[in-house]
């Protein structure tokens, strides 16, 4: 059994070297100095660190405001696409209806098309609706692009979730939505965190439709991701890891649910 | 669930009704204007953090017209929002600025300028980028705002290969592929040349405007000449000599400061950081003259107005600030990008800018000169021209196909693109209509 | 009410969808023409591309859901400082395409730190991402779509997992089932629904990365969609990058209705 124990956190490490240690780089980098990062070797250990690259890149214009739209259409999409697609995903998994699949390959269909080639009619169909340069326009698009992944991932939950649990809270006189509420929905958290978790992501990382769908309200990422690739190495990596702070603070606060069903034993 | 959870949740939940709320004004900006009266600049250049805070303060401090936004995009962004805003009727962009690469498909969508450039004749711009302005038309469509120009960027440590009898400053190819070779033995048989052939990298233009006009005298025309069968064994032999990771590199400066490679090929502007820091160690040096001559190519931007764009005399009133002298000194002191006016340039520049301006001086006044433009005319088409050259470059170096073969085979898919064009051949080549390869 | 249920809970969705996507889909892929069709099988990137896409996805897509898999089994089985796991094993899931090619770059490039390291330990470095040697090229990319993406899998077989009632399993080991036997007779059917949405959503999605592979190789290893966006960003063609799109699009969609026939419960 110790034995046994020692194998288990032996492959834990492992995997989360492999995981942990290209993070560890891409801090390390973002607070070199410029200088450092051309040397050879690269310095592996933080002894010539600096935080004038990313003090440069949060002080340019518009990082600010760019945090601020990205926040906003990330939470809003997050919001928008769990009230249009939990449903949806429910419907998915207790129902067999007529046209199940051609819905599912439906709902694929936004995903599997490269989107810069839709970019032209969707920046046409924003400027026409008024809505274009504003963070609805880009929730919009984001919500469209995340509903795929939420309407499967939460009818895979769902499926899960036992019916009988469901209908004994219709016999004790539940109406539909309240049973649905009350035993259904707590059930399939970790799902829904899950969802939350990829859309908020998904939203918060999305550059090119963000891109062509504004012009002066820009999210971060279509900010500054595009014009980031140009600048000198130092700056790549500021800018890489002020991008995924934020997003790493929301995938903090989902893990407490995502890891619901175990307790919360795990720290 | 423990309370801290709930406490989370709870929170959770208020942010998520927030979001929408805060959402209600539809953004916040980033460019810091967007409001009303304020000019919206969208721009190809400047994109690279500090370039760009760089240039926003020059245009806060030098044009008081108005308040201007500057918004730097790559080149896709930048046509599909001047085309989708130009088509729809609703144009938000005051003004763009581009490469002439990057304006040239878009010549419908811009306003005749006639009557600005009419008012700019005092500004002394060179006649053939007036020409170039009109993208194949009869009027200005854009106002030239900077040049640039390729070159080379020498490590001093590279000198001590160069063969004896050799000025590093007026190099031939046949010389320079010497040195590199002389240079790569003595380096332990790693390469000290770099060229920018990565994805984002410009070496096509090392071929349209140096390599080949050098070799052929022409870039087009004599596509598929003898002389060009010479000049692309040449590049074979080249290629030997330069490092492999090339392929890699889209600005040289990168490698050249990292001390990966000592001699690079590139545009000013990918090469001004690498002198940067230590301007004695470097040498900023005109391209090599070929049997032709020297070719070099001139690098363009241009300002323009869109098609319908609300407050357009606002932006005809920046396009006026950014073409005074002054302005062009500043840029060229900040960013590398060298003036389109005329006018003596100010004696105490940066040492980096100072090292290109002589070699741009040098490789503008060699006698041998052969100037090349950027394709005139092509619209679209510009990017695929270009990819001939680097289908070409990878059949031939990476590929190691014949070189003649190579040769015929993309002339025929160039001819293709160019018959379709139908337009009037561009310096190197002699003026002649249609253009295609003989 | 059998059929109008489902259908008023799954309308939000659709016409959301067909505003936002059907009509700009339409709009968009009437662009290409058999000549463009023709122009895209000519180009000397597209097989090359289609083949690396085919090989990437091949080889990409069984590691990604074994290494999951593991990663899911390990966390259920409680070791010590799970919750620290589990969080460095999901944040890749964070990190931008565009992020984790630099990254991913910074280790392979000639003097990255891969070849610092080695260095340190006075081995000749090596050039991982040189076109003369595409095995590394490649297995650089595999690795580093392997960090990037298996995040994802992860969190679904994760979610998945915890639905599954642990008294069945406990009572499987009552009966004596070894731990092999309840992975394949308990834990893996009970997790199909998730690994089917798990295999098509990554399907998908590995056909449309490019931005990982493009860091790290150029144009030396190519890829569909980053063919899509050479012609539409760089040669101005919107035509042909429609054309190579819907050639992803159809890839997709068989590959969907694949895995739904196939793993229909």
């Amino acid at each position: 059994m110790r034995r046994h124990r020692f194998g288990l956190q032996l492959a834990c490490v492992a995997i989360t070297l492999f995981f942990g240690v290209p993070l560890y780089l891409i801090a390390l980098a973002a607070f070199s100095s410029r200088e450092s990062l051309d040397r050879f070797p690269l310095p592996l250990l933080p002894t010539d660190l600096s935080a004038e690259t990313i003090t440069t890149f949060l002080g340019s214009t518009g990082v600010v405001g760019g945090y601020l739209n990205s926040l906003m259409v990330g939470l809003s999409t997050v919001v928008l696409a769990l009230v249009i697609g939990v449903p949806a995903g429910y419907a998915l998994a207790r129902h067999a209806f007529r046209g199940r699949d051609p819905y599912q390959l439906f709902l694929l269909l936004t995903r599997a098309l490269p989107i810069v080639v839709l970019s032209v009619p969707l920046a046409r169909i924003f400027l026409q609706t008024g809505l274009y340069d504003t963070t609805y326009a880009v929730t919009l698009l984001h919500t469209a692009l995340a509903l795929p992944t939420t309407v499967l991932i939460t009818s895979a939950v769902f499926v899960g979730v036992p019916r009988e649990h469901e209908e004994a809270a219709q016999v004790f006189g539940a109406s539909p939505a309240r049973a649905f509420a009350r035993v259904v929905l707590p059930q399939a958290l970790p799902g829904i965190a899950a969802v939350a978790m990829f859309t908020f992501v998904l939203s918060w990382n999305e550059v090119l439709g963000a891109t062509i769908l504004t012009l002066n309200q820009r999210t971060l990422p279509a900010h500054v991701l595009t014009t980031l690739s140009d600048s000198p190495l130092a700056y790549r990596f500021a800018g890489g890891l002020a991008l995924i702070l934020p997003a790493i603070v929301f995938v903090a606060v989902m893990r407490r649910y995502l890891l619901n069903m175990w307790g919360t034993t795990l720290r | 669930m423990t309370n801290e959870a709930r406490a989370t949740r709870r929170a959770l939940l208020q942010a998520a009704l927030a979001a929408p709320v805060l959402a209600a004004c539809g953004g916040v900006s980033t460019s810091g204007t967007g409001g009303a009266g304020s000019v919206n600049f969208l721009s190809t250049q400047f994109t690279p953090v500090e370039e760009r805070q760089r240039f926003e303060k020059i245009l806060a401090d030098k044009v008081t017209s108005a308040k201007v936004g500057y918004n730097p995009v790559d080149n896709a962004t930048f046509a599909t929002t001047l085309r989708t805003q130009v088509e729809a009727g609703k144009v938000q962009v005051n003004l763009v600025g581009g490469l002439h690469g990057d304006l040239a498909p878009l010549g419908d969508k811009l306003m005749d300028l006639d009557d600005l450039a009419g008012s700019l004749t005092d500004r002394g711009f060179a006649a053939d980028l007036i020409e170039l302005g009109k993208l194949g038309g009869t009027t200005a469509k854009y106002i030239p705002w900077m040049q640039a120009t390729y070159m080379m960027a020498v490590n001093k440590k590279a000198l001590q290969w160069l063969p004896s009898g050799a000025d590093v400053q007026k190099l031939t190819y046949d010389q320079f592929l010497s040195w590199m070779t002389a240079a790569k033995a003595g380096n332990g048989g790693k390469p000290v040349f770099g060229l920018g052939a990565g994805p984002k990298g410009l070496y096509h233009r090392f071929f349209q405007g140096f390599l080949l006009p050098s070799f052929t005298g022409g870039q087009i025309t004599t596509f598929r000449s003898a002389d060009a069968v010479t000049a692309w064994e040449y590049m074979k032999e080249l290629w030997a000599q330069t490092a492999p990771a090339s392929t890699n590199y889209d600005f040289v400066q990168e490698p050249l400061q990292r001390g990966e490679v000592l001699v690079g090929f590139d545009h000013v502007a990918r090469l001004a950081t690498a002198p940067k820091d230590k301007p004695d160690e470097w040498l900023m040096v005109p391209a090599p003259s070929g049997p032709k001559g020297l070719g070099y190519m001139l690098v363009i931007a241009g300002l323009g107005i869109p098609k319908g764009a609300p407050d357009a005399d606002k932006a005809k009133e920046v396009i006026r600030t950014l073409t005074t002298p002054p302005v062009q000194t500043e840029v060229l002191r900040q960013n590398a990008f060298f003036p389109v006016v005329k006018g003596d340039l100010p004696g105490d520049l940066p040492a980096a800018i100072g090292l290109e301006a002589k070699a741009v001086a040098a490789q503008q006044s060699a006698s041998n000169a052969i100037v090349s433009l950027p394709p005139v005319g092509l619209g679209s088409k510009d990017g695929e021209v270009s990819q001939i050259f680097k289908d070409t470059f990878k059949a031939i170096c990476l590929d190691g196909k014949a070189v003649k073969a190579t040769l015929d085979a993309q002339a025929t898919k160039l001819n293709a693109i160019l018959d379709e064009a139908k337009v009037a051949c561009w310096k190197p080549d002699p003026a002649g209509s249609p253009c295609r390869a003989a | 009410m059998k059929l109008r249920g489902p259908l008023l809970l799954i309308a939000p969705s659709l016409i959301f969808l067909t505003a936002l996507f059907a009509w700009p889909l339409v709009a968009g892929l009437s662009q290409a023409n058999g000549a463009d069709i023709r122009r895209m099988l000519d180009d000397a990137y597209f097989w090359p591309a289609a083949r690396n896409t085919a090989l990437l996805i091949v080889v990409l897509i069984p590691l990604q859901f074994a290494l999951a898999i593991a990663m899911a089994l390990l966390l259920r089985a409680r070791p010590r400082f799970a919750g620290v796991y589990f969080y460095i094993w999901v944040i890749p899931l964070a990190i931008s395409d565009l992020a984790a090619g630099l990254v991913w770059l910074a280790v392979f490039t000639d003097r990255g730190y891969l070849n610092s390291a080695l260095s340190q330990l006075h081995i000749e470095g090596y050039a991982w991402l040189s076109y003369q040697h595409p095995v590394t090229m490649f297995l650089a990319v595999v690795v580093a779509e392997l960090w990037r993406s298996t995040s994802l899998v992860f969190v679904i077989v994760v979610a998945g997992m915890q639905s599954i009632p642990r008294d069945y399993d406990e009572a499987a080991a009552v009966f004596g089932a070894n731990y092999w036997q309840r992975l394949r007779k308990v834990i893996l059917p009970q997790l199909r629904p998730s690994l089917q949405v798990a295999l098509i959503l990554r399907t998908i999605l590995a056909l449309e990365t490019f931005a990982v592979a493009q860091a790290l190789t150029g144009r030396n290893m190519p890829l569909l969609v980053g063919e899509t966006y050479q012609w539409y960003a760089v040669l101005q063609n919107p035509n042909v990058a429609t054309a190579i799109a819907l050639v992803i699009l159809a890839v997709s969609l068989l590959a969907a209705f694949g895995y739904l026939r196939a793993l229909r419960s």
